[in-house]
């Protein structure tokens, strides 16, 4: 087993503790809701243990009343009061969730930059179509910047998730998901895939970077001298199936290459 | 069990409804069993329709339903199979009034429109793959086929089950079982003709339109 | 000649070897001891061959635990691996290994443990409650049980012979099609599943047939059981809801199989309809699952409180709403397939509404008590057990169902811990309650109630256990089906918690198994001679035990609620003392036969042995026509045989 290191343990639940916008709203939304089922749930549990103890067969103080089979009152008030609390609840979440959609973009007075994701087996390709690079298994994003997130797959059916950041959603084959994230912090946040997509799926897993604005330009200037290129030849290669990856950065040749792996299964081949 | 006092006891006929038989319940019992067998039939078709009305668009580059379909031989098809449920409904006519070879003349004709119909389809699929439109070329074909093909299939299955009719009443003549049994047969022959119609309008009728 | 069944599908690990190895030695110990005995015949004539549903639903229990067994093994096999693959270490099982696993935990677990408790219990207890002598179709009902069993059989079968799928208990393409899924996997879980489904929708219609046809006079629908309306509710859902999985199934086949492009990524094909296909049946299902546990505790709460269930009709209009509504919270499985806020909210508030009548039931349960004498008997013990998990699994559950919660706990080990509190709190606990209950009925035996208590204690914090960690664990951003992880994560030790708690409930279960053949053993100790230990309230409770196979030698009338309990108090009528001929249905062999035909056929579909296919289909074509040929053949038994059976009652044994 490696050496743990000493870190508050608080800093492993991301979503307890989370280090943006998205997944504090997402976090808080879950705390609301706990909150008001708790005021029906604990007296429940309360009412459970007085009852079994009060009426106990070899209590024979209490009252054996074995024909009381209804009353008008107690009906009322327990259809009613959790009828308004779940309508307390919906409404809640109804708002949230339009609030919360992922293809909302978010309100920033800084301008969000695209990233285009892409699935592969089994590893992460991300692709800043802007600055013209790539990378595989790491994602560099600045803090406190808007990101907007393009997400396909070429493989099957994963699901794209950084919990420190906000929430997931699916990375499907000919199909574009949209997401957006903003990091409230510099760190080293795990990103990971949600959906089983194969055998090397427990590789999935990626490093979010997020950084301030210098250094992710300093690491942006880097990657644009890289040696590695990444054009569409070099695209058919690395989708080739594999586990385990390391991570690594190229140069983007194709630009239009998310599109072009989008477009990949709208045609027959050759068209 | 101690089985030597038990008597094996094979229940007879009773062809004339009006009057009251302790059976009576076993003929109530099957048919409303076989109702909700149709009903779990008709949710299987509903989902190879909802599937079909998805992925109906989905043609691949290929051609789509206007370029495929034409109207002729889908109505000749329907106009066999409603024939054929006519034909049924004669033949249980025939059985109420116990006789044995109406029943078994009017099945054959019903078997002979059924027939027809799954020979026009099998003619149709069959021109669709000579043109090297199969069901692999394209989604759309394939809900097409998958859709239209089951149908043929309850249908192809149904005239199995007619043979096995006019074996039985040719043999056995009106019982309780074979009354019984024509019974739940016509149920499922009129059902499959109703899916029919159904197919003939959002698959064919909207498909040219 | 046999397609593409190789000897390389008969080579496995050490692991998978051990497994098959000691299957057929158990398969060989049973059939010798059977041999040795001389039961052959009686195994036949009195099992095998049986329509008694109170038979049928002795066999869909020891297929149950049968099955149990195998995804309990499944699932210390996973917990294991979890614990102990971290970092460098890869732990016990190759990725692929593991991936089978879990695909096939769940698929057990479901189908064959889950649907057979269902159809065991309706068996079991449905025809006595509604004092009928039958269900509506006995021939159809032994076909439903064996297709089950047979389909359990083509599961074990995948162990041994080639691999089990990998695209987990739902297959969801385009890694369950061809292109990412080219073996035997995907098909043996597609025909095992399949052929299972078909048996289900047949024993549903048979059920609910038998619920609107076949009770006893007097008893109209709102005098009947609430375990029977949960019942009645619970077939209503099959019977619509099966059918949607059976043509996904089918289409998923022809893409397999034909090369069609249903699911596939290109062609054409959108596999998102498969998600909401298989989720439109999917939600129902696990209500069908639950169903008969929320009826098992209205019986056991009512019973050993003494008292009649609290708002009769309350309680059934819960059951309906909750079974309505189940049919319209589907895509609350897939919030994070982007559907858009309209679509999310929408299923969003569905899923929520759901949880008023479910707390309904609970509050009457608990009112059940009120002024009542409560017994803490196992029955009753596992109530409480159910209410604590149950509650808490459906609190997250409302949490699940709020979209941008959802976003980021889908998939992850929180959802794993509520789904388990739901079908191990709720299901698995209901089904204790209903064997420890419902046991001296069909054995005149009952269990030994010390050792019921300490395995109802193992099982209770084994759960918490084995399973609050996983909340914690979604939280930390741990997704499911995971076979390693790095050190880094701080996973680690919440996963040992979890391993240990497997391990409590594994020596819970063996306290059980135990507790049973203590019970078998000890059989004078534990003989119950008086058919009602509980003192219950409902018709099951006047009949011997085990009843005799007409149940009721005189079909009862009824005037209430819980019949027998008013029989006591002296407010109904006393049976007439009038016995007559009873008709009962003959032992017939076919259901088994097709049932061996449905599994041969099942694997030769799966390995693409074409003639083997064709030939076994057309034997279960054969077989039907000649069953739907013949004409009703019963047994009488006569006036003097049943008097001679109901006069030995008193000295049984």
């Amino acid at each position: 087993m490696q050496p743990v290191e000493v870190i508050y343990f608080r800093e492993y639940i991301a979503m307890l503790f989370p280090k943006g916008m998205i997944a504090l709203e997402e976090r808080n939304l879950l705390f609301i809701l706990q909150a008001i089922m708790l005021l029906i749930v604990i007296p429940v549990y309360i009412l459970t243990f007085i009852f079994s103890w009060k009426y106990r067969a070899t209590n024979k103080k209490e009252i054996y009343d074995p024909d009381l089979v209804d009353n008008k009152l107690a009906e009322y008030l327990w259809w009613g009061l959790p009828f308004v609390l779940t309508c307390i609840i919906c409404a809640i979440s109804w708002i949230k969730t339009f609030e919360l959609d992922p293809y909302k973009p978010l309100v920033s007075d800084k301008k969000p930059k695209t990233i285009q994701v892409v699935a592969l087996q089994w590893k992460w390709l991300f692709i800043y179509p802007e600055e013209k690079i790539a990378s595989v298994n790491f994602l560099q994003i600045p803090s406190h910047t808007p990101i907007h997130f393009e997400i396909t797959a070429d493989a099957p059916m994963n699901s794209f998730w950084i919990p420190h950041l906000g929430g997931q959603i699916y990375a499907m084959p000919k199909m574009k998901s949209v997401l957006h994230l903003i990091a409230d912090e510099e760190g080293d946040f795990r990103g990971s895939s949600a959906n089983l997509s194969g055998e090397g799926f427990a590789g999935m897993h990626f490093i979010t970077r997020a950084s301030t604005e210098d250094d992710y330009q300093q690491w942006v200037a880097a990657t644009q001298q890289s040696m590695q290129q990444l054009g569409f030849e070099e695209y058919e290669q690395l989708a080739l199936p594999s586990t385990d990856n390391s991570e690594e950065v190229y140069q983007l040749q194709d630009e239009d290459l998310f599109d072009r792996i989008l477009m990949k299964f709208m045609a027959p081949k050759g068209q | 069990m101690d089985k030597s006092f038990v008597i094996r006891h094979t229940v007879e006929a009773h062809p004339d409804l009006s009057i009251p038989d302790p059976h009576q319940d076993a003929f109530v019992r099957t048919t409303l069993g076989f109702w909700m067998y149709l009903m779990t039939d008709c949710l299987i078709f509903a989902s190879l329709f909802i599937t079909y009305a998805v992925l109906h668009h989905e043609t691949f580059g290929g051609p789509s339903s206007r370029e495929l379909f034409e109207l002729k031989l889908p109505f000749a098809e329907t106009m066999a199979l409603l024939l054929s449920s006519v034909s049924c409904g004669f033949a249980i006519l025939a059985s109420l009034k116990n006789k044995k070879n109406k029943i078994i003349g009017w099945l054959i004709v019903a078997f002979l429109f059924g027939a027809a119909f799954v020979g026009m389809e099998l003619h149709e699929f069959n021109g669709l793959l000579q043109q090297g439109h199969s069901w692999r070329k394209s989604a759309f074909l394939s809900s097409f086929f998958t859709l239209v093909g089951t149908h043929g299939l309850h249908v192809s299955i149904g005239l199995l089950w007619m043979l096995v009719m006019m074996a039985q009443v040719f043999r056995n003549g009106v019982t309780l079982f074979t009354f019984r049994r024509l019974v739940i047969f016509g149920m499922f022959w009129h059902f499959l003709d109703l899916v029919w119609i159904f197919i003939f309008t959002f698959v064919y009728l909207i498909g040219v339109l | 000649m046999f397609g593409n069944l190789t000897w390389e599908a008969f080579r496995h690990d050490t692991i998978q070897s051990m497994a098959v190895i000691s299957m057929v030695f158990g398969g060989i110990g049973i059939a010798a001891l059977l041999f040795y005995l001389k039961r052959w015949k009686w195994l036949w004539k009195e099992w095998l061959t049986s329509v008694d549903p109170k038979r049928i639903g002795i066999m869909y229990m020891v297929v149950v635990l049968v099955m149990f067994c195998k995804g309990f093994s499944d699932a210390l096999l996973l917990r294991m691996q979890q614990a102990f693959s971290v970092g460098d270490s890869q732990g016990l099982l190759e990725p692929g290994h593991f991936q089978e696993i879990f695909s096939a935990h769940g698929t057990t677990m479901i189908f064959f443990v889950g649907m057979g408790i269902v159809f065991g219990l309706a068996n079991l207890i449905v025809p006595l409650q509604i004092g009928a002598r039958d269900v509506a179709y006995p021939f159809l009902n032994a076909l439903g049980f064996w297709l089950f069993a047979m389909a359990a059989i083509l599961s074990l079968v995948s162990l041994g012979i080639g691999h089990f799928s990998t695209a987990g208990w739902l297959a969801y393409p385009p890694l369950s099609g061809l292109e990412y899924s080219p073996g035997e996997g995907v098909d043996y879980w597609i025909w095992m599943v399949q052929i299972a489904g078909v048996g289900s929708t047949i024993s549903g219609i048979n059920f609910l047939a038998t619920i609107l046809k076949m009770r006893c006079p007097g008893m109209t629908l709102k005098k009947m059981p609430i375990f029977v309306w949960s019942i009645l509710c619970c077939m209503v859902m099959v019977i619509f809801a099966f059918p949607i999985l059976t043509a996904t199934l089918y289409m998923l086949t022809l893409d397999r199989y034909l090369g069609m492009h249903f699911f596939t990524a290109g062609g054409g094909g959108n596999f998102m309809m498969y998600v909401n296909l298989i989720w439109a049946w999917g939600h129902p299902e696990v209500y069908i699952l639950i169903f008969p546990a929320f009826g098992t505790f209205s019986e056991v709460v009512a019973t050993f409180s003494e008292k009649r269930i609290f708002g009769y009709l309350s309680m059934v209009w819960a059951l309906i709403i909750i079974a309505v509504l189940s049919f319209i919270v589907w895509l609350h499985h897939f919030f994070t397939m982007g559907a858009g806020p309209e679509v999310n909210a929408f299923f969003a508030v569905m899923t929520m509404v759901i949880a008023i009548p479910t707390g309904v039931k609970i509050f009457n349960w608990l009112f059940t008590k009120f002024r009542g004498r409560v017994h803490f008997s196992s029955p009753m013990l596992w109530f409480f057990a159910f209410l604590l998990n149950f509650t808490v699994a459906g609190m997250t559950g409302v949490l699940l169902s709020a979209p941008p919660v959802d976003y980021q706990v889908h998939n992850s080990l929180f959802l794993i811990a509520h789904f388990h509190g739901m079908v191990i709190g709720g299901v698995l606990f209901g089904f204790f309650s209903a064997f420890t209950y419902w046991f001296p009925k069909f054995t005149g035996l009952v269990l030994d109630e010390k050792l019921n208590k300490y395995a109802f204690w193992c099982w209770f914090s084994g759960f918490l256990l084995a399973f609050m960690p996983l909340y914690m664990l979604g939280f930390m951003g741990a997704t499911r089906r995971l076979n390693h992880y790095d050190a880094t994560t701080g996973w680690h030790p919440l996963f040992v918690l979890a391993a240990v708690g497997a391990l409590i409930i594994f020596f819970g279960a063996c306290i059980q198994v135990y507790g049973l053949y203590s019970t078998l053993k000890n059989r004078s100790k534990h003989r119950d001679r008086t058919g009602d230990p509980w003192n219950g309230r409902t018709l099951e409770w006047s009949t011997a035990s085990p009843p005799p196979i007409y149940n009721f030698a005189i079909i009862p009338t009824v005037n209430q609620l819980d019949p027998v309990w008013a029989m006591k108090r002296d407010e109904a009528p006393r049976p007439v003392c009038h016995y007559e001929d009873i008709h009962l249905p003959i032992n017939t062999a076919i259901p088994l036969y097709m049932g061996i035909l449905a599994l041969i056929f099942g694997f030769a579909m799966t390995w693409h042995i074409g003639w083997l296919s064709i030939v076994s289909f057309i034997g279960i074509v054969t077989l039907l026509i000649l069953r739907l040929s013949g004409h009703d053949e019963h047994d009488v038994m006569t006036v003097a045989e049943v008097k001679k059976i109901e006069a030995a009652r008193g000295s049984y044994g």
